[in-house]
């Protein structure tokens, strides 16, 4: 304790800012509910805490999705929806089948059966591409850079309906030279926000692991989704830079985009999470508000942990 | 020995005709492999459908050339048709099977008997470029003293250069729009491309149907150049000298493959040249039969040095390649 004593007296400006910044995150947590958050708790309001549950206005709902791989099986989810306009957490030990759903539902693998839908159509048969053209656009948990463009066009490419992408537009510039400068403006816009504006002209290769998450995100808003699935933003992110994203992420719900995400990250899934579903060996094995998956005996046998979860909960 | 002699061949190597042709060529595979990532191994098959194409309606059923260049052009079109649906879905791989088969296949369909009617089989075909040459503006010799062409050399030369260059222009304008941003996306990586709602299928169709193009004027210029046309100039070998050429110029470089076709040229003429010299002043104890092995040898050697310490080759940007793949 005498060691911190003296690193105080060192920096007190930079630890006393740090506390208050703590103590500021404790009180966003409990007190002051967003916009966002504020219209998916009422709309969720009555909605019981159990496997495939319906929810009143369902963006994505799955029916018997099962993917199987030989004899094992990764997924098998008889009934999920994601309520529109929520922050909905997917949870689950590793190997749960959290990436292989986010891979169905996005058009990027094929199911063993089941179908799903999107919006209200059944999109099981749709392309990978249309499906994000739809709306609906996931990261991955592996990040995929373009190396060898830029940050600023990794971005770019997300723009959705670019006249200068048809082969007969592309060499006559004046037809798309006003809508490549409006887009241009949205991605450096999302670049600040995403604290990447010095690597703008950099190429994307030369990013670190934690710059390429935060590239890929950008990338994906880019896109304007109604619903975008992120694999572990979170991964490999400094924990400054983790609150800011959260930030960001609270702030894209606020405006009425639906998130769901796979984070391993208790304090951030607890913290942002309007709506927790937790996945075990491909099925769904409880759903609720991040207050009843704390307290569920399944999801404290099969993920958190009996220890964990003591030290979680006070009460 | 004489040094001059040397140079004006080595010159006349690298700038004529055959060079203009190579360059052609290779712009089309940089379209395919340097742009889009295609492995594309049978580059010479669209040379031989586009040369074909334009020989064969005139000679066998007395068509303008013109005809038979758009006619090469088609052909091309549905070869890049025929390779890409069935491959292009899969990994790349198969792609690279699919060409380096479907060029050597062609060549034995195009000297088979059963295509002689058309094709003259292994005896091939001559005479088809006269509508070309009747339009030639030069009448006399492009003299500089110690370097000549021909008007015939000339006129092929600035109809070659000029249809490389157009190529080049127009490469230039696709990749630097969005349509050849998602080229380049694809080539870096399919998933993150398609995750954003680019159809990558389409866009690889496009790039292989483009750069086949390419290839097939290059064959036309080919068929014209020579007049003379035998399935056999299409090995497979000169597959991979359009990959050194576009390697040593620097892939993914618009210029890359009119340096990398000029200097491929150059030191090949360069050598042969060189090396017919020394054998004939008795400096070396070789047979002039062993020039060409040779000389293939020592550009096997230079682009092995070249890969060493310009690993992106002449025109490439070596940063690119710095960048690890995490
Ligand atoms: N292509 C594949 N071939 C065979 N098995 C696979 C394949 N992809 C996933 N699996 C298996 O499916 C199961 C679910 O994997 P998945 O990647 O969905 O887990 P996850 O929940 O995302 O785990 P993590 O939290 O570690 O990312 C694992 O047992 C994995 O081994
Ligand atoms: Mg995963």
């Amino acid at each position: 304790m005498s060691g911190d004593q003296e690193r105080h007296e060192l920096e007190p400006d930079v630890l006393a800012e740090r506390a208050e910044l703590v103590d500021a995150e404790h009180d966003l947590g409990e007190q002051e509910l967003s916009v966002g958050a504020r219209r998916a708790a009422e709309a969720l309001t009555g909605v019981a805490p159990e496997p495939g549950v319906a929810k009143p206005d369902a963006i994505l709902v799955a029916d018997g999705v099962v993917r199987q791989f030989g004899g094992l099986t990764a997924v098998d989810v008889e009934h999920l929806e994601v309520q529109r306009g929520t922050i909905t957490a997917l949870i689950g030990p590793n190997g749960a089948g959290k990436s292989t759903f986010f891979n169905l539902v996005s058009g990027f693998d094929s199911p063993t059966r089941g179908k799903w839908s999107f919006n209200g159509t059944d999109i099981t048969q749709l392309a990978a591409h249309k499906i994000a053209r739809r709306g609906m656009v996931r990261t991955f948990q592996l990040t995929k850079a373009l190396m060898r463009l830029t940050t600023l066009e990794n971005v770019m490419l997300g723009a959705t309906g670019q006249g200068g992408e048809s082969l007969w537009r592309a060499p006559l510039r004046f037809l798309w030279r006003a809508q490549e400068r409006d887009n241009v403006t949205r991605a450096e816009e999302l670049l600040e926000r995403f604290n990447l504006t010095h690597m703008r002209d950099e190429f994307a290769g030369t990013m670190s692991g934690g710059q390429r998450k935060l590239l890929e995100m950008a990338r994906a808003l880019m896109v304007q989704p109604d619903l975008v699935m992120l694999d572990e933003p979170m991964a490999g992110v400094n924990p400054a830079l983790t609150q800011s994203l959260l930030g960001h992420i609270q702030a894209l719900r606020d405006e009425g985009v639906t998130i769901v995400l796979v984070e391993h990250d208790m304090d951030v899934i607890m913290s942002i999470s309007d709506w927790v579903i937790c996945f075990a060996e491909g099925r769904v094995i409880a759903e609720g508000r991040p207050d009843d998956i704390r307290r569920d005996r399944a999801v404290i046998d099969a993920y958190l942990g009996a220890r964990r979860s003591l030290k979680e909960d006070p009460q | 020995m004489d040094l001059l002699s040397i140079l004006s061949n080595s010159f006349r190597g690298a700038l004529g005709p055959e060079a203009a042709i190579y360059a052609l060529a290779a712009v089309g595979l940089n379209m395919h492999f340097g742009y889009t990532g295609l492995l594309n191994f049978g580059q010479v098959g669209f040379m031989l459908v586009g040369a074909y194409g334009t020989a064969v309606p005139v000679v066998a059923w007395g068509l303008p050339l013109w005809v038979g260049i758009l006619i090469g052009i088609a052909c091309a079109i549905v070869l890049a048709l025929l390779l890409g649906v069935p491959t292009l879905r899969l990994r790349g791989d198969y792609l690279a099977i699919a060409t380096i088969a479907a060029a050597e296949v062609l060549r034995y369909i195009y000297r088979s008997e059963w295509a002689e009617p058309l094709t003259g089989g292994v005896f091939g075909i001559t005479q088809f470029a006269n509508d070309f040459y009747d339009l030639n503006p030069y009448s006399s010799r492009l003299d500089l003293g110690w370097l000549s062409f021909s008007p015939t050399a000339l006129w092929v030369m600035t109809v070659g250069w000029g249809a490389t260059f157009l190529a080049c222009g127009l490469v230039a304008l696709l990749i630097h729009s969005p349509w050849g941003r998602v080229l380049r996306s694809v080539r870096e990586d399919e998933q993150a491309a398609r995750s954003l709602g680019k159809n990558i299928f389409s866009y690889k169709m496009q790039s292989l149907i483009i750069g086949g193009v390419l290839g097939a004027l290059a064959g036309s210029l080919m068929a014209i150049n020579t007049q003379a046309l035998t399935p056999d100039v299409f090995m497979p070998i000169l597959t991979f000298y359009l990959w050194t050429i576009m390697i040593l110029g620097g892939a993914s470089r618009i210029m890359g493959p009119v340096v990398g076709a000029i200097v491929f040229w150059f030191l090949l003429t360069f050598l042969d040249s060189f090396l017919r010299q020394i054998i004939g002043d008795g400096l070396i104890g070789l047979e002039s039969s062993d020039v060409g092995a040779i000389r293939f040898a020592a550009v096997g050697l230079g682009l092995m040095l070249l890969m060493m310490f310009r690993p992106a080759g002449l025109l490439g940007n070596q940063k690119e390649l710095r960048l690890d793949v995490r």
